[in-house]
Order: C-alpha cells, then structure tokens, then sequence
C-alpha cells in the first residue's frame, strides 16, 4: 500500500485502522506512512476509510492555524479526507500477502473468499467430516497479530509427521506445500506475512489428543497466536457423543462454534464422491 | 473462512448475537446459486436482521468514495439492507445478523420452508445454535468448535477490545479503532451507537453486529464488562 504524500495532510486517522500496525506519521516529512515490512496487503485502510476528497494544500494551512491556536483540524474517524490511498501493483512472492489478507480476493487455490476455506460449513454437501473423524482448523496470526510463513512451516512439518494426519487439498495453505508428504512450503514466501493463515488437517478421532498435544507444544515456538476450531459431523439426532466430552476432557471449556443445520443439497448433477485429502 | 468462529467472550455475552449463513459448496451446488442466496437475504428482512452481508461486496453499513464536508452534518449510520441485496453479484457466502435468539429462530424455519438448497450455519454460542435448530425440528448436521486462542497470547489487548475486534474475523476492524472508540465515548464526543457503527463499515463481509458493539462499549465506558 502506497499513501501519496501529495496528498497526506497527517490527520493520523489511518494510523488507527491498520490492524498490524503499520501506518505511522513520520515526524521528519510529516506524512503518513507504511511499513511495508509489517503491511499485510490486506488494504483494510483503502478499502475500510471513507474518501473525501478535500484540497490538501487548504487542509495542510487551516491545519496549521488550527495547531497555532491550539486547535486540531478532526476528521469523522473513519475517513480519510483527501483520498490518499494507492494500491500497489504486487509482484510474486508479495502478491501472497494480499491473498492470504484481503478478505475481498478469492484463493486462486479454491475460488473461495475469505480465508479460502470451507470447514464444515458445507459438509452436509461434501461430506468431507465423517463420524468418526474430525476436521481441524489450525488458524494463525488472528486477531489482528500477523504471521510470518516460515512460522506456519513449522506447524506444518510437525503435524505432517502424525501417523493419519491428511492435509485438506482444497486449501490455500495445502496450495502452496512443494511436497504435502512432509508439510514442506515453498521458499519463496516464507519471509513473507499475512494477516492471517490457516491450516486445514482431517484424522480419525482417536488421533485428536495427538494432534492437540503436537500443535500446543509446537506453538510454543511460535511468534504468533494460533487459534483452533475442530469440526465433527453429528449423529442422526444432532449429537456428538464423541469429540466435544474428548475436548472437555483435554480441559477446554467450549462454548462456541459454527452449526451446519443440514439444509444443503447438492445439484441433481453434480452428486459424485468428494474428492480426497492429500495423505500427508 | 472462520471469520466468526474465534468471537470472543463468554457465552452469556452472545444472547444478543445470532449469525445465520448461507454458503454455496464450490463444484457441488453454486451454479445458479445467486437468485436462491439473494431470496434468503430478502427473506431475513421480514425477521428485522441489524446487518445483512455478501461476503464480496461488504456489509449493510458501508464506506463511501464520495463523501464531502457537509456530510459531517448529515451522515447516516442506519444500515442499508437493500445495496446488500441489489449488489450481490456472484455465488459467495451471504449473512444475516439478528440480535435476538426469536428472530434467528424463525428465520431458519423460513428458510427451511423455503427449501433453497444452500448450506446454512448458524454461529452463535453452542446452546444458543442447539436451541435454534430445536425449534426448527432441524437436526444439526456438523459442528465447528472454537478452542479459543493460544500460543503468544500476550500480543493480544483487553477483553473488551478483543470482543470488538474479533467480531470482523478477518481482522479488518483494528484493536487500535476499537480502543480509539472506546475512549471516544468515554469522553462524550460519541454515542456507543455511533461508534459502533464506525466499527462496522471495516467488515467487509457485514457480519459485524452492531448491537452487541454498543453494548460493549457502553459496558466498557462504565468498565462493567
């Protein structure tokens, strides 16, 4: 992300709404401006900012009289009055940032907004999440904190070494393993960050105490926060016998969660299996 | 997308916050997904949703490209429902917010009725969810469960921030504008409402709940939450 210092006149709005932090006025020129290390692309300030379009060079003089009678020019907080955001033009690998931060750009990977992950949201549809199993969400650098890939490499490696651990192939993170066997990631974007990333693995029931116990201690060494979501698919009268007393057990305390009531059908034509993880 | 899996509070604090989804599973149902996804939002009018929300095309109280001075007289904050429904363009994740359990409890029996074919889920707390299906005769199919938050959890600010900010869960909406409105309120420059709504206008995908902001922030002025 750009800011035009043409057009900046400092009003500090901006400095809020950047959710990693990284838009500050710089004393020297006295004009906002991006870290681009920490910027994430997510273009939360472009996008989120309402647009005036005021004369900055009036704004910068009013600003200056207003300062000297120990007065401040305030703008709505929400608004950037003289339009100064400009998109870059991303080239690969900083291309990734947008992708895994703005939630307005689908994954290439799977077409799908957001975090380009469907969970259990449609598996009354795919049927991806079977009794017996559970489908995990291992989701990094939210809320607004930020993760690098080389840390979600290391969450990878050592959840690709649990015996019947697959990781989901209609995943953007899956999308961008060289070798899903191992977990291993492409070079290329791991000293890059996003907002936030997640992970998406399936397993049989008996393989979640496991799994729970490599993500904690793996997070340990981790300069991030990870946040789990596990999905189960219920029984015939809407229950789960299984996963949630396991989970009390492991000593959460759950309460909230996402419930897929089974309304979903799929199109007459388009009843095939689904398709399967990629075993790692 | 978990963008309202990981809200954070306890479950108390969601008796004001009921999100119902429609989602088309990509390759299995999204083709001439659009007219039934912008039928459920027209549907959620009648059971009076605080936000609708396209998940392409943001959220019922939206930013502007064009605003002017004068507007700081005449701002509007009320959501507007209809640029939800007549902007929806492609396939993708539609919501509607409501704020109350009765209301998400009949929309899903509407929509059960209305047999559109689309995934639907519910995200609220787990008895509030359990509750709505009950009354819908509508067995859950899957759940998604929240663990909540670990790893380097100092990196994170106060609850009443993290209340806020965690109900855009694509992380659009700062802690630091959240802190900002906060303190703005506690000083008198605005309502919790009109803070709220600021908050609102960074989710882009218009499942940021408008009421259960206000509460907090007013809980957060007189620091009873």
């Amino acid at each position: 992300m750009y800011i035009n210092p043409n057009k900046c006149v400092a009003c500090g709005n901006c400095t809020y709404v950047c959710p990693m932090g990284a838009i500050y006025v710089d004393p020297a020129s006295r004009r906002a401006t991006v870290d681009r290390n920490e910027c994430v692309e997510c273009h939360a300030c472009f996008h989120g900012l309402s647009q005036e379009h005021l004369n900055p060079t009036l704004v910068r003089l009013l600003s200056k009289a207003f300062e000297y009678a120990r007065l401040r020019f305030d703008p709505e907080p929400d608004v950037c009055p003289t339009a100064a955001f400009e998109p870059d033009k991303l080239e690969w690998p900083r291309a990734v940032r947008r992708a895994f931060s703005d939630p307005r750009v689908p994954h290439e990977s799977t077409g799908v907004v957001g975090r380009g992950t469907e969970e259990v949201k449609t598996n009354d549809v795919t049927g991806r999440v079977k009794l017996g199993e559970f489908g995990m969400t291992v989701e990094f650098g939210r809320p607004g904190v930020g993760v690098w890939f080389r840390d979600i490499q290391r969450m990878a490696w050592a959840l690709a070494k649990v015996e019947g651990v697959t990781f989901e192939k209609k995943n953007p993170v899956t999308s961008l393993m060289t070798d899903v066997a191992t977990g291993t990631l492409r070079d290329d974007i791991l000293e890059e960050k996003v907002m936030s990333a997640i992970i998406e693995i399936k397993s049989t029931v008996d393989k979640l105490e496991e799994v729970i116990r490599v993500v904690r201690e793996t997070e340990k060494h981790l300069d991030t926060v990870v946040s789990l979501g596990v999905g189960v698919r219920c029984d015939d009268q809407g229950e789960d016998p299984l996963v949630l007393p396991l989970l009390e057990k492991l000593g959460y305390r759950v309460h909230r969660g996402k419930t897929n009531v089974g309304l979903g059908r799929a199109a007459a034509a388009e009843t095939a299996p689904p398709e399967p993880a990629v075993t790692a | 997308m978990t963008n309202t899996l990981h809200r954070f509070g306890d479950a108390d604090s969601f008796h004001d916050d009921y999100i119902v989804f429609a989602i088309p599973a990509k390759g299995k149902n999204d083709a001439g997904s659009l007219p039934k996804l912008r039928k459920f939002l027209e549907m959620a009018l009648a059971f009076h949703p605080i936000n609708l929300g396209d998940a392409r095309n943001g959220g019922a109280l939206r930013p502007r490209r064009d605003m002017d001075p004068t507007q700081h007289w005449r701002r509007s904050h009320q959501p507007d429902f209809q640029a939800v429904i007549q902007g929806l363009d492609a396939p993708t994740t539609v919501s509607a917010v409501f704020d109350n359990r009765e209301a998400a409890e009949g929309f899903l029996k509407a929509v059960k009725e209305a047999d559109l074919g689309m995934c639907v889920t519910v995200s609220t707390s787990l008895d509030g969810a359990e509750q709505i299906c009950w009354a819908a005769n509508q067995p859950r199919h899957s759940i998604n469960y929240s663990l909540g938050f670990e790893g380097r959890t100092d990196q994170l600010p106060n609850r009443q921030i993290l209340m806020l900010s965690t109900m855009c869960g694509h992380g659009m909406v700062s802690h630091s504008l959240c802190k900002k409105m906060v303190d703005w309120v506690k000083e008198g420059r605005r309502s919790p409402p009109e803070a709220a709504a600021y908050l609102a206008r960074f989710c882009s995908c218009g499942i940021f709940n408008t009421t259960r902001a206000a509460r907090i922030i007013d809980a957060a002025r007189r620091r009873q939450e």
